[in-house]
């Protein structure tokens, strides 16, 4: 193949030499391209003919556009306009394979360096004396360094970047009850075993990473809450905040074994990242990238029946940072 | 058609050359440039498809901007698509719900813009590949590569805010995502996250406009001005080339000129860089948003994914088992900084330091106008396919749940399998890789040899 090629180069640039010492005629110019342009009527019709092809559809996008109520008219639009440029690049195929004459040519690589340049550009330097104010010089760095910091200073104001308080600042108080998306309150009887429900806490925003949270049953003989979640159910019903501990997605898989004695235990499991969470052990990770346990919740049930909140998170909610464990969750 | 030029034609043209050059004194530029010469070989149409994907992107995304509402304020959909009538979304995700439903040719336009961010990456990929793997980066084109590579960051990024901005479920996930590797860099986290957000997720009503800012202009800007750099680079030490005949060398380049040969190659390319764009963007459906329904931080959707160029950061946070870097009580390292900020500062990190590396360690100090063969350096290539495969197979684990769902492989031993994937994999790879090129190089000599023995044998005869 390279040989092939090779041997064609030759012959083309033979052909090209031979032709440069033919006379030129009075009028006639030397040719700056090196080969002639290839006659061949045919590809130029076929070049032509695929043009106007392009044409059509563009004017087809136009119709297409303007016909209302045609079934799949994106699909339409796009085959249209796909197609105009389709026929497009057909027909730029045709002329720089056919039409156009196809010179392979040599060129000198640029210089490696201008080692003369150079030294004349540091010696101008030089002679401005300017390198040679050390304290000037010094002077300068500090005029530039600051009036650099000072105008990157404003980014600051973008947010409360030393405020920090706002982190552990959830709507859950002593006696905050739970509702469902629509505000209505949850009832400690609506919370049934194997399902999962999503509460928020009365009265605060939604979408407060803090607010959400998952409401499971479990039969209290397998609870194993740790001494620090002691009592956190409200008679097996149990409450972890929704937002992951690894990287802020919701939970939304709750994983639960329908026929006894399955192996894997009730799970909570966020789809993001499939950091699994064990809602008996008080929302220990079981599996996963999750750093740190799901918070949990305290409730207790008031004498209407009502789900409520017994007090805040036992850790801060939300994804991890360096400050998650240093400090209790607020109200 | 030569020596017989159409008058009329010629005339225009001159009087337009001369008008050009009298008022900017450009002709002998403009003659240099119709004959700067462009060596001939597939691999280096990559970047031009990149360039192409780029143009696209632009004007798509200016038809875009001139639909979509960047507010965070809630609204209550009543509109012409039954699904999500009477549910409560954002004036974001409602306005591109509205391109998408009721706009003509606005999904189109939406399709293409995605799709065409897509070929977008996947064309800068190949084109890095390519230029690693040839050794292209090598003196005199260091700064090219680096500009290169920093488009490529930017890009990742410029992809990750743009389908962010429709705040629909999947993206809004995906910034949740973004906070919370934002929250876990060590020591300034958090006050970065509550910098950009303007507070703890899901931030304050400034977050959109300010991402929505950067997406449709500062990034772009910078994209733009890098670009221009990075191809005023190439043309002034223009292109490498393979040695493909006897005829290339480090001095003489071998080429077609801009014009009239390269001309209507280069527009056929970006021709059919066009076509291919807009027939995915109208045939083939992408981020469908109404599927996903409006963003709520307590809601998620089964089996999320990104765009494909974030798929190697999902499997990263993934396959990082679960533990956070504590010292008493102060967390120093939160999980997502290995996987989610960590892998990219060392991939990229080692992509920028690698032609210094290579320098330093490996000896490689010329100045290098002919391009490599990957066997031709069996040490990079080893190297080059070491990382490449530790990034495949971190990119792999991020599929590891569509696998589960799709073949019923179980989730949980397969990461196990990645975990330990990840550790031996590249190592496997660089031995085998090297080997290869090892035995390609002996191939050649074995051949070389024995069509010199031939040549002699017949000359004798």
């Amino acid at each position: 193949m390279g040989r092939a090629r090779a041997f064609l180069v030759a012959a083309a640039v033979l052909l090209v030499g031979r032709r440069r010492k033919r006379r030129l005629r009075p009028g006639e110019r030397e040719p700056i391209v090196a080969v002639p342009a290839p006659k061949s009527p045919d590809a130029e019709l076929v070049a032509i003919g695929l043009l106007f092809a392009a044409a059509a559809c563009g004017i087809a996008f136009v119709v297409i556009y303007v016909l209302d109520r045609l079934p799949a008219q994106t699909q339409l639009l796009g085959l249209a306009l796909g197609l105009a440029f389709v026929f497009l690049t057909a027909a730029l195929t045709v002329t720089a394979k056919w039409l156009v004459p196809n010179e392979e040519l040599e060129d000198d690589y640029p210089e490696h360096e201008h080692p003369e340049e150079q030294e004349r550009i540091a010696q101008v330097v030089e002679e401005s004396g300017l390198t040679r104010r050390k304290l000037f010089a010094l002077a300068l760095g500090a005029a530039g360094g600051s009036i650099g910091l000072a105008l990157l200073t404003p980014v600051a104001s973008l947010g409360p970047a030393l405020h920090l308080a706002r982190f552990y600042l959830t709507p859950w108080r002593r006696g905050t009850r739970l509702v469902n998306e629509q505000g209505e309150p949850y009832r400690a009887d609506e919370i049934e075993e194997g399902s999962f429900y999503t509460a928020f806490a009365e009265g605060a925003d939604k979408e407060g990473l803090a607010s959400s949270i998952v409401v499971v049953r479990l039969p209290r003989n397998e609870l194993e809450l740790p001494p620090e979640n002691a009592g956190f159910d409200a008679r097996g019903i149990l409450a972890f905040s929704k937002i992951c501990t690894h990287a802020g997605c919701a939970i939304a898989l709750y994983r639960k074994p329908m026929f006894a004695p399955t192996d894997p235990q009730p799970a909570l499991i966020c789809p993001c990242h499939y950091s699994t969470f064990e809602p008996a052990t008080g929302g220990k990770v079981i599996f996963g990238p999750a750093g740190r346990k799901l918070p949990m919740l305290p409730l207790t049930i008031d004498a209407q029946g009502f789900l409520r909140a017994k007090g805040n998170f036992d850790s801060p909610v939300g994804p991890s940072w360096w400050g998650v464990r240093m400090k209790k969750p607020t109200s | 058609m030569v020596g017989r030029p159409d008058e009329e034609a010629d005339v225009v043209i001159r009087a337009i050359v001369r008008f050009l050059d009298q008022r900017t004194g450009t002709a002998p530029f403009l003659r240099k440039t119709l004959r700067y010469l462009f060596p001939d070989h597939w691999s280096f149409l990559l970047g031009e498809v990149a360039l192409y994907a780029f143009v696209v992107l632009v004007g798509t995304g200016i038809y875009l901007t001139l639909f979509y509402e960047d507010s965070t304020a809630k609204v209550v959909y009543h509109g012409p698509y039954q699904p999500l009538q009477g549910q409560e979304m954002t004036h974001a995700y409602r306005s591109v719900l509205d391109l998408s439903t009721t706009v003509k040719a606005g999904l189109l336009i939406r399709q293409t813009h995605h799709w065409a961010a897509n070929v977008f990456m996947a064309a800068i990929v190949l084109h890095l590949l390519r230029v690693f793997f040839t050794g292209a980066y090598r003196k005199p084109r260091e700064l090219t590569y680096w500009i290169g590579l920093t488009m490529l960051v930017t890009s990742l990024l410029e992809g990750y805010l743009g389908y962010s901005l429709a705040d629909d479920l999947l993206s809004g996930m995906g910034l949740a995502i973004g906070y919370a590797v934002a929250m876990s860099i060590p020591f300034v986290g958090a006050n970065l996250a509550a910098l950009i957000w303007g507070g703890p997720f899901p931030g304050s009503h400034d977050f959109f406009p300010r991402m929505y800012i950067v997406h449709v202009f500062l990034i772009p800007a910078l994209l733009a001005t890098l670009l221009a750099v990075h191809l005023a680079l190439v043309a002034l030490k223009h292109h490498t080339q393979f040695r493909q005949s006897r005829r290339e060398s480090e001095r003489k380049l071998v080429g077609v000129p801009t014009f009239p040969a390269q001309t209507p190659r280069s527009l056929g390319l970006f021709a059919a860089v066009v076509a291919v764009l807009f027939l995915l963007g109208g045939l083939v459906q992408i981020n469908p948003i109404w599927l996903w329904g409006p963003y709520h931080t307590y809601s998620a959707t089964n089996g999320a994914q990104p765009d494909w160029y974030l798929g190697w950061l999902i499997g990263a946070l993934r396959i990082v088992p679960g533990f956070d870097v504590v010292i008493g009580n102060y967390t120093l390292v939160p999980n997502p900084f290995w996987g989610g900020a960590l892998l990219p500062l060392v991939f990229f990190g080692f992509l920028y330091l690698w032609p210094w590396l290579e320098r330093r360690f490996l000896g490689e100090r010329g100045y290098h106008n002919l391009l490599d063969r990957p066997r031709d350096a069996p040490l990079r290539t080893a190297i080059g396919y070491a990382v490449a495969t530790e990034v495949f197979l971190v990119f792999l684990a991020g599929s590891a749940d569509r696998v589960d769902v799709l073949f019923g492989l179980p989730y949980i031993p397969q990461i196990w399998a990645y975990r330990v994937l990840v550790i031996v994999g590249p190592f496997i790879a660089a031995l085998l890789a090297y080997r290869v090129c090892v035995e390609l190089q002996r191939g050649e000599r074995v051949e070389r040899e024995r069509s010199r023995a031939e040549l002699a044998a017949r000359s004798r005869a």
